[in-house]
């Protein structure tokens, strides 16, 4: 009765299912997050002690512009989409997504985009140099030649997530099998389903403002150039009224993650499963009135500002709401630290200190001497490596045994996971230092008293970088071989993916499952 | 090896000069400085206070909810032969813990409002000074005292390129710093000529935009003589990291005393603009003004960087002279390349528009004298 797939590549380029496509995004993703690193570690390597000894300021400008813009929308988010095409329809008890031929196209267009945005490095005068939030007129009037292809690019993958977006909230809302009801989905369903609403919301705010660019570039208009009547700080009120939600689309699925893996390794149910829906949708509704908080230095009027600050101090109260139900979801149930364990731990406390760290930049007078310093760039590295990328990772681990009908080989994994956390500890804790010390953000060369700090950090990001290579080599020795996974995988595990043969037939609930 | 050795030795002077002199960094920070400080002024102190506020909350948090995570850890282990409990649900919990965070914010939120609307009290400054941002310098302007003049990093290029030691004030120095007295209110008017930048001193507490377009208003209070530096902070192009500000705070007496050299030397800036020089004169100058202001995009070759600054090597340099002169003084819209006009003397506009046209094999022989600026300027 099920058909298999196509033979040869013609299977990849034309295919309507979801799990050929989820592989597909989180392959893709895995290629972006090593390009982005390699990214980084030029930087970490110029930043390794004062003076300038490796790149050109204007290349180490490109760099730190690209490892934001590739790790932003070339390994994070495509990695999550590829999460949910893999288990959202397996989450519901549905035989696929619900828009088939769309998610074959919104994964295609991905690679041309990334492939245009890195081809910028080889033309003339370089790539974007302006940093990932491409802030006016740096990024318009005083930009290189090849902005126009940076603008198109980002053009194209803001088609691919809106159409991602619609394909998963078609898929949530239509495609649950009888007895599904929305109270009974999993966090990871429910968290996907808030962040769909927030993609399709700014990703065309997003295309607004690179749009507005680009008038601005080749049309004679002024939106953001001051000397035509034009307003710079327009630019960063409608980037940020993107960006913000987007920050949160770069946390929430990671949140559905981790709360499918903690109950199954603490053996207990997930505690405060209601509070956890409520506190999701309250981060996402917070996330549309905050977004200001990057700009306290612009000079508001002292009215936005409070406004601004409390709004984000707000967003601390579901936030605590979430960590608490995870610690009690752990406390007094009977825990064992397998890979995808230690990474959701680490993801708790970790994600923890970038939260109080954030708590601390919502201060607006902290804020004055925080902003723009390597303490801001510790703090959402806090939340974004142990955040997204530690859920990806523990969510690897989690569901690879499903995907491959193989296990994992867990001594290689806990190496792995030991690497990644001394690693990103060694590198990212020392900037909160920096920064409070005073040395600014973007900055290819630095005082001498900046030095020690900035010589560990680089040296934990190639510790960090190198455990990528080892998960690399865990996860095709997975594919290849290992030890038979059997349908449950885990012991006792929640949720309607755990239900079928492992590997996963590649046709599932072609009838729906009976959900109790 | 040759690196390594000078890696090794670059390491020991560090150390050598950190015990021969350890007050050099004391000024602005030193090694291993991990917190912010809490500056010289009474809003850098009101800053400082509430970073470790709520520094302290964030412990205070973090440590109970990690000791309740890693007791859990201990104890709660299948290893222990212990057996699940099964609850998984609280509203009393829920309520708790919504309601303890919101207690602890509000009472973070009260000092918090009261420090923001004191930074923001601009009123009654004794003295007013305009910061104007450009690629990458700051502009210093003596509202009411008709000063005005640009800083520019003073760091050699030979320390920046490792082929000399860096000094003790490495990219943290620049040739004019901004002189202001202390205990008088100084209000700091902040713009942009060109992209956003951001001027930030941390021993005063200040951070604050500077956009095209807008005035943004700061102010300080310091209350001790000394030397206080800072950086821009906001990305503003190539040489982003190569833009420190210096701010000296002298006393009364001593703020005048400098004040008045410094508009005599202006004057006698703007007298020079009458004599005429000979070719040598002002190609040595120009050298000079163009190692200065030039050099970061045209490079020191004036072979510009292809797709985005211009060469000079060639091109536009050995085009008519009055076109050379009207691009350096009145800038080329729409471009990086800024007027000048209105930031160097007319001499030095001179000789820099004869260097570029004289140096590199460029050879065109003629040169500009500061009359000529003038003329251009004033249309003719």
């Amino acid at each position: 009765m099920a058909h298999g797939p196509a033979k040869g590549f013609s299977r990849w380029l034309f295919t309507t299912n979801h799990k050929d496509i989820g592989s597909m995004y989180l392959w893709f993703s895995f290629a972006m997050f090593i390009i982005g690193g390699m990214f980084a570690l030029v930087v970490r390597a110029e930043l390794f002690e004062p003076g300038m000894q490796i790149v050109d300021p204007n290349f180490f400008n490109q760099m730190t512009t690209l490892h934001g813009l590739i790790m932003v929308f070339g390994a994070v988010m495509p990695a999550f989409v590829g999460l949910a095409n893999w288990m959202i329809p397996m989450m519901i008890g549905a035989p696929d997504m619900a828009l088939p031929r769309m998610n074959n196209w919104s994964f295609w267009i991905l690679p041309f985009a990334f492939f245009m945005l890195l081809s910028t490095l080889f033309m003339e005068g370089g790539g974007p140099n302006f940093g990932w939030t491409f802030y006016a007129p740096l990024s318009t009037t005083y930009a290189p030649p090849s902005v126009t292809f940076f603008i198109f690019s980002i053009h194209i993958m803001g088609v691919s997530s809106i159409m991602g977006a619609i394909n998963i909230i078609a898929t949530v809302l239509n495609m649950r099998a009888p007895g599904m009801t929305l109270m009974k989905m999993p966090m990871f369903v429910w968290t996907w389903l808030i962040t769909a609403y927030l993609l399709i919301l700014v990703m065309p705010v997003l295309a607004g403002v690179v749009t507005m660019m680009l008038m601005d570039i080749h049309f004679g208009t002024s939106f953001f150039d001051a000397a035509g009547g034009g307003d710079p700080v327009l630019f960063q009120h409608v980037f940020w009224f993107f960006g913000h939600p987007e920050v949160y689309i770069m946390i929430l699925p990671a949140f559905g993650i981790v709360s499918a893996i903690i109950p199954t390794f603490a053996r207990k149910p997930l505690f405060g499963y209601a509070s956890m829906v409520y506190a999701t949708a309250a981060i996402g509704l917070l996330s549309f009135i905050v977004w200001a908080h990057h700009m306290f230095t612009v000079g508001m009027p002292v009215a936005g500002e409070l406004f601004f600050m409390y709004a984000t101090m707000l967003i601390a109260v579901p936030t605590g709401v979430k960590v608490f139900n995870w610690v009690a979801t752990m406390f007094k149930g009977a825990m064992t630290f397998e890979t995808p364990m230690l990474f959701s731990i680490a993801f708790v406390i970790l994600f923890t200190i970038g939260g109080m760290s954030g708590l601390m930049l919502a201060i607006a007078p902290a804020d004055f001497q925080y902003h723009d310093t390597y303490f801001v760039v510790a703090h959402f590295h806090y939340v974004l490596v142990p955040g997204a990328i530690f859920s990806i990772t523990a969510g690897v681990y989690y569901w690879l045994p499903k995907w491959t009908g193989h296990m994992y080989n867990e001594v290689l994994g806990k190496t792995h996971f030991w690497l990644a956390f001394v690693g990103l500890n060694v590198t990212f804790f020392p900037m909160h230092f920096s920064g409070l010390a005073g040395m600014p953000r973007r900055i290819p060369d630095y005082h001498m008293m900046f030095a020690d700090w900035n010589m560990i950090s680089s040296v934990g990001a190639l510790l960090f970088g190198g455990a990528q290579i080892l998960f690399l080599y865990i996860v095709i020795a997975t594919v290849v071989r290992g030890k038979k996974a059997t349908m449950e995988v885990w012991e006792n595990p929640e949720g309607l993916e755990w239900t079928v043969p492992s590997p996963a037939p590649y046709h599932t609930f072609i009838t729906p499952p009976d959900v109790k | 090896m040759l690196n390594k050795a000078r890696g090794l030795m670059a390491w020991l002077l560090g150390c050598a000069l950190l015990m021969g002199s350890p007050a050099t960094l004391a000024e602005y920070g030193k090694r291993w400085a991990f917190n912010m400080t809490s500056g010289v002024t009474p809003s850098s102190r009101e800053i400082y206070s509430l970073h470790m506020q709520m520094f302290w909350w964030c412990v205070a948090v973090s440590v109970i909810v990690f000791g309740i995570m890693f007791v859990s850890m201990y104890l709660h282990r299948k290893s222990r032969g212990v057996k699940p409990a099964n609850f998984h649900e609280s509203t009393v919990l829920e309520v708790f813990w919504t309601a303890i965070p919101l207690i602890i914010l509000t009472a973070m939120c009260v000092p918090a409002t009261k420090s923001l609307i004191a930074l923001y009290d601009t009123s009654e400054a004794k003295l007013d000074v305009v910061i104007t941002g450009y690629q990458w310098r700051w502009k210093y302007d003596y509202l009411n005292e008709d000063l005005s003049f640009f800083s520019n990093l003073s760091t050699p290029r030979e320390q920046i390129e490792g082929l000399a030691p860096k000094g003790p004030h490495y990219l943290l120095e620049v040739d004019e710093p901004l002189v202001v007295p202390i205990n008088t209110k100084v209000r700091f008017l902040i713009t942009a000529a060109d992209v956003i930048h951001a001027w930030w001193v941390p021993a005063l507490g200040i951070k604050k935009d500077a956009i095209p377009g807008f005035i943004n208003e700061s102010w300080a209070v310091i209350e001790e003589p000394g030397i206080y530096r800072g950086q821009c902070a906001e990305l503003c192009g190539r040489d982003h990291g190569f833009m420190p500000i210096v701010v000296e705070a002298k006393t009364q007496e001593d703020y005048q005393a400098w004040l008045t050299e410094k508009q005599a030397a202006a004057e006698a800036l703007a007298a020079l603009t009458e004599k005429t020089f000979t070719f040598d004169e002002l190609y040595e100058r120009g050298q000079q003004v163009y190692g200065q202001w030039c050099v970061a995009c045209h490079q020191a070759g004036g072979e510009g960087m292809p797709g985005i600054f211009p060469a000079l090597k060639g091109g536009m340099s050995v085009g008519p002279i009055a076109d050379h002169i009207d691009i350096v003084v009145n800038g080329s819209r729409g471009t990086a390349m800024q007027a000048f006009g209105s930031q160097l003397s007319e001499v030095d506009l001179a000789a820099v528009v004869t260097y570029e046209r004289n140096a590199w094999g460029n050879n065109m022989g003629d040169m500009a004298q500061p009359i000529d600026i003038y003329n251009h300027k004033q249309g003719n």
